[in-house]
Formats: structure tokens, sequence, C-alpha cells
């Protein structure tokens, strides 16, 4: 079966979804944000919220100020016009404690990959990761940029509780972990930093269009981290561009 | 302040209120009432605005007390309520003293009940909203369940009448509509009349996040993965074992699985208030029929509420 994109396809009576695409593609991905930053700076009055995902835009409405068809025609025309890259992203530098009790699979993942724990460190912090979207829980970063030679499928049977701050590696993706909480995709070290903190003035960290490094760090960085975390400092903001 | 306490607490009792808005793009559920128009007959007949936060239970209530003297009503269904021994009706409301004991019973024929006291639950809010989400934690009392000994602040309450609901709030009977799409396409025809056509029934299997529905299987020819996208309540999701799942109110915000169907928000209630065992059917209506549905349905909450009556003061006591 053959689909073209874009379409715009009805979610019910209060949402449409603007399918840029099914796949995972950063081009792809970063037309999705334009339009978001586009359908924020000129806000149209009927939707209420969006959504930017890896390839599609899920934007909801109030029927009771415009309905699904009028707001069809408005939102086809935005995207026509939405420029991806017109805004430049921001980008984090993460500091990550690589293996220890965090890094759960670090050790087993360098032996299935015929690496050494510190080759395969170095391949991970070298890439520069893109934040296709922020879902699953509060500010939980789905990282594209994983080096192919690090894609590994998830555990069979997922983990009971993995911590907040956890580094993972789930098919062709990477994680930062926001919450604690089960997961089967496989942990190799741990981030001092908190994506999100609801007591914070600003809880999310990270969003969708950020790019991502790690840089690895010692324990006596990562302690001084987590203490200015604990004070409720965010410990980390996005570089000069 | 005035205090409220729980001497025992049902098996889900949590805050809630209208939910949290504008934080799904940062992975924040809406989280907020399982049957959002029971809710706000509560608050309205509590003498509350609709933002107030209440109660929700699923099951039993619980055992209550106030510091001080407090107006509450029960809504959502046909329920047991008692005061200090004495039975009280649900859908009006009534003056809970301090030292009396209110006991609130299982809910019989529909799931969720709404508890409102006059003032409204004053929890502090986290991201806008005192609304509980158990997953992540967020809201209402340390992001938990109720449990007993728990102490809640309820907030100043405006003067009001004692209000009776005329009726029950009348849900429409029949088949819950669905609007197909967004992932309609990944099924073939013969399973749009399965879904269509046969009755499935509400699974125990179920919670504030997610309900489960038992009878024939939706298996996609197009496959059960999809590259992850934006969920609302409503959204009927079928992973690979082909069993449909209804997200609910504390749903996930992004999902794999695709959608076969978002149910119309004005029968989405009514599904979450089906009991267990019971058989549902859907019925696919167009986008536009499901927004005239919502509208319709807003405009005939607010004349229900709108035509509340004051009880007749001889009432006033109970």
């Amino acid at each position: 079966m053959s689909v073209t994109y874009p379409r715009i396809v009805a979610c019910g009576d209060s949402a449409l979804s603007i399918e840029l695409s099914d796949e995972i593609d950063e081009d792809v991905n970063a037309r999705v944000i334009a339009l978001a930053a586009d359908l924020t700076e000129r806000p149209v009055d009927a939707i209420t919220e969006m959504v930017p995902t890896y390839r599609s835009l899920l934007v909801l409405y109030d029927p009771s100020i415009r309905r699904a068809q009028a707001l069809r025609s408005e939102l086809e025309a935005r995207l026509r016009a939405a420029l991806p890259g017109s805004r430049p992203a921001r980008r984090f530098v993460v500091p990550v404690v690589y293996g220890g009790e965090a890094g759960l699979d670090l050790a087993a993942l360098a032996e299935m990959k015929d690496l050494g724990v510190e080759e395969l460190v170095a391949i991970h912090a070298a890439a520069e990761y893109r934040v296709y979207m922020i879902g699953f829980a509060p500010g939980f970063a789905y990282l594209g940029g994983l080096p192919e030679i690090l894609h590994t499928p998830r555990l069979a049977t997922p983990r009971q509780r993995i911590e907040a701050g956890s580094i993972g590696i789930g098919g062709r993706q990477a994680s930062i972990n926001s919450v604690p909480g089960p997961s089967g995709w496989r942990y190799i070290g741990r981030t001092p930093l908190r994506l999100f903190d609801p007591e914070r003035s600003k809880p999310f960290l990270l969003g969708a269009g950020d790019r991502v490094r790690f840089r690895p760090i010692g324990p006596e960085e990562a302690a001084a981290l987590d203490a200015a975390v604990a004070a409720g400092k965010t410990a980390v903001e996005p570089e000069p561009a | 302040m005035t205090v409220l306490l729980i001497g025992q607490a049902g098996p889900m009792v949590t805050v809630q209120d209208r939910g949290r808005s504008g934080l799904l793009h940062a992975g924040v559920s809406g989280s907020g009432p399982m049957d959002g128009p029971s809710m706000d007959i509560a608050n309205a007949l509590a003498g509350n605005g609709p933002d107030c936060a209440v109660l929700e239970f699923a099951g039993s209530g619980g055992v209550f007390e106030v510091t001080e003297p407090v107006r509450f009503a029960v809504a959502g269904g046909a329920v047991d309520i008692r005061i200090d021994g004495v039975a009280a009706f649900p859908w009006e409301s009534h003056h809970l003293l301090p030292g009396r004991k209110l006991t609130i019973g299982a809910m019989r024929d529909a799931v969720w009940g709404y508890l409102a006291f006059s003032g409204g639950i004053d929890t502090p809010p986290v991201l806008g909203s005192r609304a509980t989400h158990l997953r992540s934690g967020l809201g209402g009392l340390e992001g938990r369940r109720l449990a007993a000994n728990d102490r809640l602040p309820l907030g100043i309450a405006k003067a009001a009448p004692l209000l009776a609901f005329r009726r029950f709030w009348q849900q429409v009977r029949g088949p819950i509509r669905v609007v197909p799409g967004p992932q309609d396409d990944y099924f073939d025809r013969s399973v749009w009349r399965t879904f269509l056509d046969e009755p499935f029934i509400v699974s125990p299997s179920r919670d504030r996040m997610a309900q489960i529905l038992d009878g024939p299987l939706l298996p996609a020819a197009r496959g059960h993965d999809i590259v992850s996208d934006g969920t609302l309540a409503g959204s009927i999701q079928v992973p690979a074992s082909g069993r449909p799942i209804v997200l609910m109110a504390e749903r996930q915000t992004t999902g794999g699985y695709p959608k076969i169907a978002t149910v119309a928000s004005v029968d989405l209630p009514r599904l979450a208030q089906t009991p267990s065992g019971r058989r549902v059917r859907f019925a696919a209506v167009s986008q536009e029929e499901a927004e005239d549905l919502l509208i319709d349905g807003r405009r005939a909450l607010a004349d229900a509420i709108a035509g509340m009556t004051e009880k007749p003061p001889d009432a006033t006591l109970s």
C-alpha cells in the first residue's frame, strides 16, 4: 500500500496529525520542529497543544473555536511555508559517568561488539545526537545519531527499575532517562543532570530539535555535579551559539 | 485552614482536577479525571468552580472527616453514602460537620466516583495542576493514591446553597462512537468489519492509563510497529497481540503501536464508566460528526449544571 506524504489525518474530534513520513529521518524531523516553532510563534487560535514527534506533528484543537476542516487548510499553508533550520539548534554537553552501578550493560555490550570498554565509551561520546522527540515520560529524550556499531536490540525482559539520568541504548536510538521506571533498553552509564525536575524554574532540560554530546567525567566531577543538582541547580546551560 | 482527614481510603483514591495542559510536548501526560462531566457536576453541586480539585475513586471511596463544616457531593454513578450511618444520596450536596463520619461505598453500575468538597482540595499545584499522575508521581498528595491517615487541606469555600441534580447524568446508550485513524489504513477491510460488527468485552485489565478490551483480535496488515507518534485520551492502539488498548486519562504522551481509531470525546467517559465484563460495540463516525457530538455534549452539560435545583431548606440539616 502506498501512502503519500505529507498528509493530515484525523485523531478523534479534537486533534489532527500532520504526518510527513513513516520513517525516522533527520530532515523530516527538522520539518516537524520547524512547523511546531512556526505555530508557536504565530499561533492559530483554536490550537491548544502540539506534540512534535519523529515524523509527525500532533495538533490538539478546540472544535468550538475552529473545525478540523478549516484548520486543515491553515495547517497545509503553514507546512508549505515552514522552513527547517531557520533557527539555530541549542547544543548541550551532557556529562556522563560511564560504567559503574548505572552502567549495567557496559561491559557486556563491549564484549558483544568486540570493543574495549574505553573504545566503546569513546565512540558513544564522539557522536553528536539529535533530540528527535520528548515523550513516553516527562522530559524523556529520544536521541538519534547513535553510531551504527552501537545499535543493539532491546532486552527480551525489561528491568523493573532504571534510575533517572541513566544513559541508554535501544535499537538505533539513544536515551537519557528522565524519571525512574521499567525499561528494556541497555544502559552504559549515568549523568548527574536531571532532564526533569518539577521544582525547577525550568523543569525540562531538553526539547525536540536540541543537539547533545556526551562528555565522560570522573567520580570527583560527578560528585560535585550531584551536589549541585541536589541543590536544585540545572548545572548545565546550552553552549553559546 | 479546613483539613480533610482520610480515615480509610479505597484502593484507588486520587486527587484530580482538569489536568495538566500545554506540556504534552515535554512528555507530561494531562492526567485529570476519567469522567470529566461527572467531576464537573460534583464540583458544581458542592458550589465549586470547575477548576477545583476533587477526589476520584474506583471501587469503594473510604471514610472521611473534616475539621470545619463543609459541603460535599458525590457524582459518577449510584453509590452508598452514609453520614454517621444515615444514608445520603449521590448527585446532590450535603453538609458534613466536624466529628461526623462520611462513609462512601463502592460504585454500582459504574466505575469512577467523584467526591467534591466545598473549597476544593488545596494541595500545591505541580506544573499547573493538582491532578495526580501516578506513573510519574506528580501532583495530588505526593503523586500517589491516598491512604488511611492522610490529611488534605481544603480551599476557602464560598457560601452556597445545597443543590440537587434533577436526575442522574444520563449518558447516551448505544455503541461507543469512534473516528477512524490516525493509522486506520494499517488494518484491512475484514479487520475493520470485525472491529465494527463484533462486540468487545471490557477487561478487568484497566487502570487510569489504559483499558484493555477482550474479544476478537485485530491483526494489522501493515504490522504492529509504527515510528512512535503522539497519543490522545481515546486512542485505540493495537499491539502485536491484536488486543485493542484504549488509552485513558493517564496515558503516556507518545506510543509506537498503530492506532486504529480514536474514541469520540463524549463517549470516552461512558467507556471508562462501563463495569468490567460488560460488552461494548463500536460505531464509526466522521471527525465532523464527532466534533458536533462534543459541542452538543458540552452544551448539554452546561444546561444540566445550570438546571440544578436548590434543595428544600428542611433538608439542609442532612
